[in-house]
């Protein structure tokens, strides 16, 4: 139970090999950061600037997608191995959801 | 007992939410519960849209009417931010710096509560000035329920995140308490993706009617 | 804290707060085939009244309230209370087995959903006591729900959204068991079909389970809390709870139907004594017949008004199911076919079990072209086909499922001569009170109705089927005394009962030990323990050397949380009525119960305990290796 590093050989040189990929990561993580805030900025302006709503609509939702898509790979790790089954799940509860809003979108009229 | 091991920096694990059978569990089952959280949103976004601006005479206030977009950009910056810092704090769990960690998760909490206390006066607002209430009209309805059961989701993340760090605040980091600090931040994130999905789909869309 | 608090033998008490305190899935399972099997007994009543108010035209057996209010507690029970929960029964006391698991993956959170199920199903079956059932249907549809005077209603939003929570979560636990706790060698595609057919349900559940929670906080919000969800002068819009619960609702039926196909895949093949035909187009028909449920609900919803084009869509997509569900039963045909067959009571459900059910779906297919659904639709012909596919495939499972996991979970085997008695009776009577109801419902005899006019034609029909439930009662009974009968010999059988034991559950000495496998098994194909046996034999082959066994302490707190949530449930029901001021204390007291416990269940460290190598090897002294 003692050493768990899947493929230890020396601790210290994996131990600072673990450190930098870490610290690589979260270099990462800041960025993805930065374009999620730069996201929210444009989907904001976007709407502030009184463009059609024919074009806002789309947009802000498309980047909204995007940006989630950034949250859930980098913040929430789905981009890392082991994260097949969360990844089928997550999936499936999108297709789902997104099947009820179609429905409630289309044929909920009246 | 393995789960109450003491560890150095250097014989951390990699994974350490993920180093046990429990972890590996509490990881897998915690995503799959957020499947599930998925689709529950989607459903209160689905009777939002289905019921937007659906109200009993002109006399009540519609979505365009209510919403300033100032407000909810500091909300937004508030939750996103709290979302890095979250991170900030796994990076400091997976490098065993129990002391960082716990900061950054202050910080997070900081920024929670300031997101709920802006919720609160925005309710109020609505509340007092447009006479938009919960019960006034099927539109009020879907708004507070959609937006209040992010809220609550809010209250219950940061009561959870407070709860682990006051109760492990003298012991450390440990394989026991890892996989659950890991799964609060990805509470939290969830609960930033589904703001994001609230402000755009509410918010930006509902003020451009 | 080891062993000896098991074996020791306890007093009645002692077995009580064993039982309230138990996370062992084999325990949980008696407790679910327990209350599962008390709410079919109370299902049952309910359907027995049915029958005897409908046996002749103008009767007055019951007044027409409180036929609805059966009608609609029949319903409910029998989905929710009923079926569910015995289904859930032999996915606990099998499914661990069968991937040769030593415990599921949440054994605490698989405590909690037996809990909340019970407190939810408790608090529904309360109102009989306290003013009066609900009464607009199991489909409780909003107009009519909101319309509906007195607590009823709010007894069936607030009681389904406690056991809900309760069977999401046993979902989630039967999920992660299946990918995380297989024992070695056991790959996804050696899994047995009844571990197959749980993974998908358990699947169906996860994503179901969440829109019906949204409907029930609307219907719960709406009749208590004010707001205007399905209130047109509101600007709300009743259609919203239709959809929701049948985006629930179909998928639900599917959560029914693939245990049971599950188990009827175990049955065949154990007593064909051949190994199932088309595994893998039995999992891949599982499957997709999982994905396609999610696509079809407003079905339920042609004559709604969604227009030509929407229910186009669904009718086909409808029709599209048949034909995964015909993969199977072409399957399980082939399996018999050519097998060396042993009749045994399970074999006999599941032989009638492949027409009934096939009638059952060739109605569904009837009612699947959407105009001609526009005659069928709330008539008896409705109450035909779905009482064939219920009754026809997942009583029968659960009937043949009793009969075949008896010996695992109670170490006794049920009378062969009681059993053949109950299923003649039954499946008469199954036959005699529903193959009529086709017609009477293309007569034109309505859904859900109080009584009928003589001279219409309906008289003889409905007698027919008054008759048939009479027979099917009469089935049960001598169900239950064949129960009684065998616990009260209690003569204990030993491994592998029906002797043609396929999969790793009956490679297990009998009792099943409390830590399920001392050694983990080495699994080398489909039907583990078959392989095993032609090869000589008589046990599995060990994946590991005896060594210390992690197990989970029991746990008091998932009682104490569901019952928080059943106080807080009357709290919410009464705070709007007049002069009852203690409503929102009793509210608040409740969850701060629930929301205590669960936090005294997170700062209280539970790391379970060791049973030690020498206990084991100890233990192997009396009796049972492996
Ligand atoms: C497999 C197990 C099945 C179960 C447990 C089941 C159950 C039910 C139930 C409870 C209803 C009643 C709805 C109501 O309240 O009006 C129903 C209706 C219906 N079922 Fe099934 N069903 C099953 C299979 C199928 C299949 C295989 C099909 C088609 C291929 C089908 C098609 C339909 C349709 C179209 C209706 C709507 C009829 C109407 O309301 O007018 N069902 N089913
Ligand atoms: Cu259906």
């Amino acid at each position: 139970m003692a050493n768990l590093h899947p493929n230890s050989g020396d601790p210290k040189v994996t131990y600072e090999y673990r450190r930098k990929k870490h610290a690589e990561e979260m270099r990462m993580q800041v960025i993805t950061f930065t374009m999620m805030i730069f996201f929210t900025v444009i989907a904001f302006a976007a709407v502030g600037a009184g463009f059609s709503k024919w074009f806002i609509v789309p947009f802000v939702l498309l980047l909204a997608v995007v940006q989630v898509i950034f949250q859930l790979y980098y913040f929430m790790h789905m981009s890392h191995k082991g994260h097949e089954a969360p990844q089928l799940f997550m999936y499936s509860g999108v297709i789902v959801g997104f099947v009820t809003i179609l429905a409630f979108v289309t044929i909920i009229w009246w | 007992m393995a789960a109450e091991q003491k560890f150095t920096p250097q014989t951390w694990p990699e994974s350490p939410e993920q180093a046990t059978l429990e972890g590996k569990n509490k990881f897998l089952g915690f995503w799959f519960f957020l499947g599930g959280e998925t689709v529950l949103f989607a459903s209160l976004f689905a009777t939002y849209l289905a019921l937007k601006d659906s109200v009993p005479s002109d006399t009540h206030a519609k979505a365009a009417d209510l919403f300033e977009l100032p407000l909810v950009f500091l909300m937004t910056m508030l939750l996103l931010t709290s979302s890095l810092t979250s991170v900030f704090a796994m990076y400091h769990m997976k490098n065993y710096n129990f002391k960082k960690m716990q900061q950054w998760l202050f910080i997070t909490v900081a920024l929670g509560l300031g997101f709920l206390g802006c919720e609160i006066y925005e309710f109020n607002h609505y509340y007092h000035e447009f006479e938009h209430k919960f019960t006034s009209s099927a539109f009020g309805s879907a708004f507070y329920t959609l937006v209040g059961f992010h809220g609550g989701h809010v209250v219950f993340g940061l009561s959870w995140i407070i709860a682990l760090m006051i109760r492990n605040a003298k012991r450390g980091l440990t394989l026991y308490n890892a996989p659950k600090f890991y799964l609060a931040s990805l509470y939290w994130h969830f609960i930033d993706v589904v703001w994001v999905f609230i402000f755009t789909v509410v918010y930006l869309m509902g003020m451009v009617g | 804290m080891s062993t000896i608090a098991h074996t020791q033998k306890r007093g009645f008490a002692g077995t009580v707060w064993e039982y309230l305190t138990t996370v062992d899935h084999k325990k949980i399972a008696i407790l679910y085939l327990l209350a599962g099997g008390f709410f079919f007994i109370v299902g049952g009543i309910e359907a027995m009244m049915i029958r005897i108010q409908l046996a002749v035209p103008n009767n007055d057996f019951v007044s027409a309230g409180l036929f609805n209010e059966i009608i609609t507690m029949h319903g409910t029970t029998m989905i929710f209370l009923a079926a569910m929960p015995l289904l859930f029964a032999f996915m606990n006391a099998v499914m661990p087995l069968q991937i040769g698991a030593r415990d599921v993956a949440f054994p605490f959170i698989n405590a909690l959903g037996f809990w909340l199920f019970f407190f939810g199903g408790l608090f529904l079956n309360l109102s009989w006591f306290l003013g009066g059932a609900p009464d607009a249907g199991w489909t409780s549809y909003a107009s009519l729900s909101l319309a509906s005077e007195g607590h009823g209603i709010d007894f069936y939003a607030l009681g389904l959204q406690i056991s809900g929570f309760g069977t999401l979560m046993g979902g989630i636990n039967f999920l992660v068991t299946i990918i995380n706790m297989r024992a070695p060698g056991m790959t996804y595609m050696r899994m047995p079909l009844f571990t197959w057919t749980t993974f998908v349900a358990s699947a169906l559940i996860l994503f179901a389970f969440p829109p019906l929670t949204v409907g029930l906080f609307m219907l719960i919000f709406d009749r208590m809390f004010g707001s205007g969800f399905f209130d047109v002068a509101m600007g709300g819009n009743t259609i919203i709870w239709e959809h929701f619960f049948w985006i629930f609702g179909h998928p639900e039926v599917y959560i029914l139907v693939l245990p049971a196909f599950g188990i009827f895949s175990e049955i065949f093949p154990t007593f064909a004594r051949k190994r199932l035909f088309g595994y893998s187009s039995m999992v891949f028909a599982t499957v997709l017949i999982g994905f396609l449920g999610f696509m079809v609900w407003a079905h339920h919803m042609f004559t709604t008004g969604l227009g030509p084009i929407a229910n186009a869509i669904f009718a086909v997509a409808t029709m599209a199911i048949a034909v995964p569900t015909g993969i199977k039963i072409f399957n399980w045909i082939l399996t018999i076919w050519g097998g060396s067959i042993k009749f045994t009571v399970p074999m006999l459900y599941a032989v009638a079990f492949i027409p009934s059910f096939v009638m059952g779906g060739v109605t569904g297919v009837m009612q699947a072209a959407a105009p001609a659904d526009y005659q069928f639709h709330d008539s008896y012909f409705i109450v035909a086909h779905f009482h064939y596919v219920i009754v026809g495939g997942i009583v029968l499972g659960l009937l043949g499922g009793a009969h075949f996991y008896w010996p695992l979970m109670f170490g006794t085997m049920l009378s062969e001569k009681l059993g053949k008695v109950t299923f003649v009776l039954f499946l008469i009577g199954f036959h005699l009170t529903f193959f009529i109801q086709h017609f009477l419902g293309l007569m034109g005899m309505p859904r859900r109705v109080w009584t009928f006019l003589p001279g219409q034609g309906l008289d003889s029909g409905n007698l027919i089927s008054s008759i048939g439930a009479a027979f099917m009662a009469v089935g049960v009974i001598i169900f239950l005394v064949n129960v009684v009968i065998t616990q009260v010999k209690n003569v204990q059988v030993g491994r592998d009962p029906w002797e043609d034991g396929r999969t790793l559950e009956w490679s297990l000495p009998s009792p099943t030990p409390y830590y399920n496998f001392k050694q983990l098994p080495l699994v080398r194909g489909l039907d583990p323990y078959w392989i095993e046996k032609m090869e000589g034999k008589t046990e599995m082959t060990p994946a590991e050397p005896v060594g210390d066994i992690h197990m989970p302490n029991n746990s008091f707190v998932p009682f104490v949380i569901s019952l928080g949530l059943f106080i807080a449930a009357f709290g919410a029901m009464y705070h709007a009525d007049e002069g009852k001021d203690w409503a929102i204390p009793v509210l608040i007291i409740g969850m701060i119960v629930t929301f205590g416990a669960m936090l005294y269940r997170s700062i209280k460290d539970d790391h379970g305990y060791h049973i030690h190598k020498e206990e084991l090897l100890d233990e192997s002294g009396k009796g049972g290796a492996v």
